[in-house]
């Protein structure tokens, strides 16, 4: 029997990333399950690695009715009906420099699965290096896949979200327009969604883009402890990663927690769809982080 | 994928007048590059958003009053930047060409 524990092992690049040649030359090597996660979800279906399946993560990963995840039995069926197991190496890719890719490992940690992985650069890397995708779908055996209850010891919900105004550290990690208020949403999608524009007072802008190169691969663990010493993130403190709906957050938790082994790193994946819908709370205005008694009532 | 028309991409379901669309074409030669990557950076220079191309080539951005920067990626090729004025009720059509 297959046991899990909740207790997380210090993370690191070798053990939470792997490189595209390391997948082109493990494709055929059982045990390695290869899940293409894309924001546009049609992606998948104009070619992916071969030997990869596909999570949906509108309809797939998301309840169809509440705004909230799929649940813990939802989530063992979904795996074992795609053939994934327990005991699997998970590698996760998809588009948009891997964010909803990333957003997919962190659901994948939520829900207690040991091995994950993120391709580096995702897609974009796998493209741009020319290597092969195909239309071929594959077909795995149905498994009997066991989920953990959700580790909220990685998950944040609003009231955290408020009660962390200048007590731990938030890093808001959507666009600098975005964050000023003068964007709602990323410039590719129509603007729309939250009541209102801005961010959390007290919480520091570092654009997920940051994290990573121009061909979507991560910077180096120096650059990237570099960044987050720069913008004065303090590692005593608990820390909150947000965005929009919680998938680039979930790339810079990835960063924090996985590559940088920061301990309490949560992401809020009701982010400022929830948060700027929210009636009463602070909300700061402009490019500076705001003070902790701003704006609210 | 979004419907593509001679002179850009199809407008239907845009209401233009609202937003200040960005959109082009990605060309290697006179072919279209269906496997191209559109980064959008602003006025500073940081990443704003990025898009793949579509099998025509054809890209868009729904961005703010201002400059911009297109800096598009494809297979073999060098990076392009391409800089932009955008402004809420038109439609700035651009043209990326990269060569090997």
């Amino acid at each position: 029997m297959f046991t899990i524990t909740k207790e997380h092992t210090t993370m690191s690049r070798e053990t939470s990333l792997v490189t595209a040649q390391w997948v082109e030359d493990n494709l055929d090597t059982d045990g390695i399950v290869l899940v293409e996660v894309d924001e546009d979800t049609t992606a998948y279906d104009k070619g992916h690695i071969r030997g990869a399946i596909k999570l949906d993560w509108t309809t797939d990963l998301q309840d169809q009715v509440r705004r909230d995840f799929v649940s813990k039995a939802q989530f063992e069926a979904l795996l074992s009906e795609r053939g994934v197991s327990n005991d699997d190496t998970v590698v996760l890719y998809g588009g948009n420099n891997n964010w909803f890719a990333a957003y997919a490992y962190w659901y994948f940690k939520l829900y207690g699965h040991q091995d994950v992985k993120l391709l580096d650069g995702g897609r974009k890397k796998w493209e741009l290096d020319s290597r092969e995708l195909t239309d071929d779908l594959p077909s795995r055996a149905a498994t009997s896949y066991t989920a953990t209850e959700q580790d909220h010891s990685i998950r944040a919900f609003r009231d955290e979200a408020v009660a962390a105004i200048g007590v731990k550290n938030l890093i808001d990690v959507r666009s600098p327009d975005e964050y000023a208020g003068r964007l709602l949403a990323p410039a590719h999608l129509p603007q729309e969604q939250a009541q209102r524009a801005g961010h959390v007072p007290t919480s520091l802008n570092v654009p997920w883009s940051k994290n990573c190169n121009d061909d979507g691969t991560f910077k180096s663990d120096e650059d990237l402890k570099a960044l987050y010493a720069e913008v004065g993130i303090d590692d005593s403190k608990e820390t909150i990663a947000l965005c929009r709906i919680g998938e680039r957050s979930s790339l810079t938790w990835f960063v924090l927690k996985e590559l940088l082994g920061h301990q309490s790193v949560k992401n809020y994946d009701g982010s400022w769809t929830e948060y700027g819908s929210l009636v009463g709370v602070p909300v700061a205005l402009g490019d500076e982080p705001g003070s902790a008694d701003e704006g609210g009532n | 994928m979004c419907g593509a028309k001679e002179g850009g991409l199809s407008l239907d379901g845009v209401n233009v007048a609202k937003e200040a669309v960005i959109q082009g074409q990605v060309l290697r030669g006179e072919e279209p590059v269906s496997n191209a990557y559109v980064r959008l950076l602003d006025r500073t220079g940081e990443f704003t958003a990025e898009v793949p191309t579509s099998a025509t080539g054809h890209f868009r951005f729904f961005a703010g009053d201002g400059e911009w920067t297109l800096r598009t990626l494809a297979p073999k090729a060098d990076p392009v930047d391409t800089r932009v004025v955008a402004a809420t009720g038109s439609v700035a059509e651009v043209q990326v060409l990269v060569t090997a």
